[in-house]
């Protein structure tokens, strides 16, 4: 099972004709995803591999597919305008892969996207995947596998590492979210803990972390008051300089807060095991007893 | 990106926020006859980007123009926390009879422009806020209206008591707003903005940090990068489409990730090395990019090997194999090169490398170990 996505997911693509959305959609396709509707202003009417109707609008694409989830691909100056699209029409999850969205056009999206009542995903991130059953983004399917270990993470290769390392040793992962790199973000570890926390087929939780931003002691605290799963967690950036982005532009460190020091105690303070190397995640979440249960 | 000083009041001026006439200079010569043309006792100020330039000597009150010239000497070309003073600017001395903080940023956790104003102005807002928060008024700007003018009222009466003063401040609190919305900033700040003895309101200093990601789409934001006060490496990077940090270790780490990339410096410093940068070659595939960061790094005297750690997702590990083996082929590279590959088209990577005698590895770990233990000078385990 899952959290986000499942086997009711019905996918318009925005920037379906683009390169990185062309080739995507071909990979979430032949995952397994339902990919039922194609975004390209201009381009409606065509089809993209003579099998996905490709529309001018989203509105459009919900009225004849009855999409109820968006991916975008589209470039950084015209990303926002596209979350707010999705929005508009009444798409209720929308996963947003384009990096380099000013931050300012962020700030005014996301409250509008909220009083829409949808959910944003990223920006800046590798999007989710329920292994077995639909991935929606850019996560690599063939390293994840169906089980019962959530895994919330703020970055992409990261995320692959430590996913490779549990499927590798058999354990499976019930959903995989990426919420992204970027400093304003649409939803936060916390949205993602609450959703596995509720999820009844999930029984532990990974979190990867970095430095920059109190998202993490946050998170530490809603999973020492609300989450009754075991939690294992990993914060990237013991080594970094204070004061320099590091590539993410949410992972800076600024004056004494931020630091992978403070969320590391943080995280330990809420009970959460934390991994001093990616490669620990293995033993950590076997030590919950969940490895066995598929 | 962070503004020069100078740089910042030409923004906060051009939104019409009072200051004093100054003008930027690069020699004594020049120095002196700006504070020819000012009048009066002047102050010149290093242009870098580093905190605590007063406390590092950067900043000096002249008299005259004569003493604003030996001022300005002794600054141009002083090193500030490793950084070379190659502009100063030149500011009319100012009487204050008060000083306040006026700082407008992005906040994370509110998701807004948030205004930070505060009557304990002209110091560290950081160290006013770990210690005494209550001294500090915040408010959250909703972006998608802007600041309300009671609201920029409200906020502005937190710093004056007297009414006038505190509509002059509103409006210079709307005109920051603006020049903060206009120059797509994360940070606009004021500090300290002063009271005249005559009761006037004038900024004696600004910063702007201006968003990354406004640099693609406003090339005239774009323009005010100063690559003079960046590292040479930092700034080829860039041009490469790379995101290169420098640091003082010896073991070079090439990563496609920024997280990943994190996380294997932290894994170098695990197994006892200390890594020379953080390097993040994207999630493209184009084996280019490979060639440069191999340039990059090797032009590191202090690296003494070099570590790939390449997880193909959207990167394709077989270009960065052809990366690899193209850069290996353009420039002679006298360090041992450690490569850790896996994921998407690996056994093609694999077999590019090992046409050209070189071998890889598909465990992160192990990887790590062995370029740690080569920067040493050690065999590879």
């Amino acid at each position: 099972m899952s959290i986000f996505v499942n086997q009711d997911t019905l996918l318009v693509v925005q920037g379906i004709t683009g390169r990185d959305g062309s080739f995507h959609t071909r990979q979430m396709i032949a995952y397994g995803t339902r990919v039922v509707a194609g975004v390209t202003p201009g381009k409606g009417g065509q089809s993209f591999d003579g099998t996905v109707p490709i529309f001018h609008t989203v509105a459009e694409a919900i009225r004849k597919t009855g999409a109820n989830t968006s991916v975008i691909y589209v470039p950084p100056a015209l990303a926002a305008g596209a979350i707010a699209e999705a929005a508009d029409a009444g798409i209720r999850l929308i996963v947003c892969i384009t990096e380099g969205i000013p931050v300012l056009d962020l700030a005014r999206v996301i409250p509008f996207v909220r009083e829409k009542g949808a959910r944003l995903l990223g920006p800046n991130c590798p999007g989710l995947i329920t292994p077995g059953v639909a991935k929606v983004g850019i996560i690599p399917g063939p390293i994840c596998a169906p089980g019962r270990v959530g895994l919330v993470s703020r970055s992409g290769t990261l995320t692959y590492e430590v996913v490779n390392h549990l499927t590798r040793n058999g354990i499976g992962q019930s959903t995989c979210v990426g919420i992204g790199g970027d400093p304003l973000i649409g939803t936060g570890f916390i949205d993602v803990l609450r959703g596995f926390q509720d999820d009844p087929t999930t029984d532990a939780i990974v979190m990867l972390g970095e430095i920059g931003g109190t998202d993490e002691q946050h998170a530490a605290e809603f999973v020492r008051q609300c989450v009754r799963k075991p939690v294992v967690g990993f914060i990237a950036g013991r080594t970094a300089p204070k004061g320099r982005r590091m590539g993410h532009a949410g992972a800076i460190i600024s004056g004494s807060s931020g630091t992978a020091e403070e969320k590391i105690h943080a995280l330990e303070a809420a009970g959460i095991a934390v991994m001093k190397r990616p490669v620990d995640v293995v033993e950590l979440v076997r030590q919950q007893g969940v490895a066995s249960r598929r | 990106m962070n503004l020069h000083e100078y740089q910042a009041r030409t923004l906060l001026r051009a939104a019409g926020i009072p200051m004093l006439d100054g003008d930027v200079a690069a020699s004594p010569e020049e120095v002196e006859a700006i504070a020819r043309r000012l009048g009066g006792p002047v102050v010149v100020k290093a242009q870098v980007h580093a905190g605590g330039r007063g406390k590092a000597g950067g900043v000096k009150l002249a008299e005259d123009p004569a003493a604003a010239r030996r001022h300005a000497a002794a600054i141009l070309g002083m090193t500030i926390k490793g950084l070379v003073v190659q502009k100063v600017l030149v500011v009319p001395a100012a009487e204050i009879a008060g000083e306040s903080y006026v700082g407008l940023l992005m906040d994370r956790e509110s998701q807004r422009p948030v205004f930070m104003v505060s009557a304990a102005g002209g110091v560290d807002i950081e160290e006013v806020a770990a210690t005494t928060p209550e001294k500090i008024e915040r408010l959250a700007v909703d972006p998608r209206y802007g600041l309300f003018p009671h609201q920029a009222l409200g906020l502005a009466l937190a710093l004056y008591r007297d009414f006038a003063r505190a509509r002059a401040a509103a409006t210079i609190l709307g005109q920051l707003y603006q020049a903060f919305t206009a120059n797509g900033a994360s940070l606009a700040e004021i500090n300290p903005l002063v009271t005249t003895p005559t009761g006037e309101l004038l900024a004696l200093d600004a910063k702007i940090v201006v968003d990354d990601n406004e640099l693609d789409p406003r090339p005239d934001l774009a323009a005010l990068r100063d690559e003079s006060a960046e590292a040479p490496s930092e700034v080829a990077a860039r041009r490469a489409g790379l995101t290169f940090i420098k640091l003082d270790g010896d073991v070079g780490c090439v990563v496609n990730g920024a997280g990943l990339a994190m996380a294997t410096m932290d894994l170098v410093k695990y197994y006892g090395g200390e890594p020379a940068n953080f390097l993040d070659i994207g999630g493209s595939s184009n084996p280019e990019k490979v060639v440069n960061a191999l340039r990059i790094i090797t032009a590191d005297p202090g690296v003494k090997a070099i570590l790939f750690n390449i997880f193909g997702g959207i990167t394709r590990t077989d270009d960065v194999a052809n990366g690899i083996v193209a850069a290996m082929a353009e420039f002679q590279v006298s360090v041992p090169v450690v490569i850790r590959l896996t994921g998407t088209n690996e056994d093609q990577a694999f077999r590019i490398l090992q046409n050209v005698g070189m071998t890889a590895l598909s465990d992160m770990d192990a990887a790590v170990k062995q370029a740690v233990a080569l920067a040493k000078g050690g065999k590879a385990a």
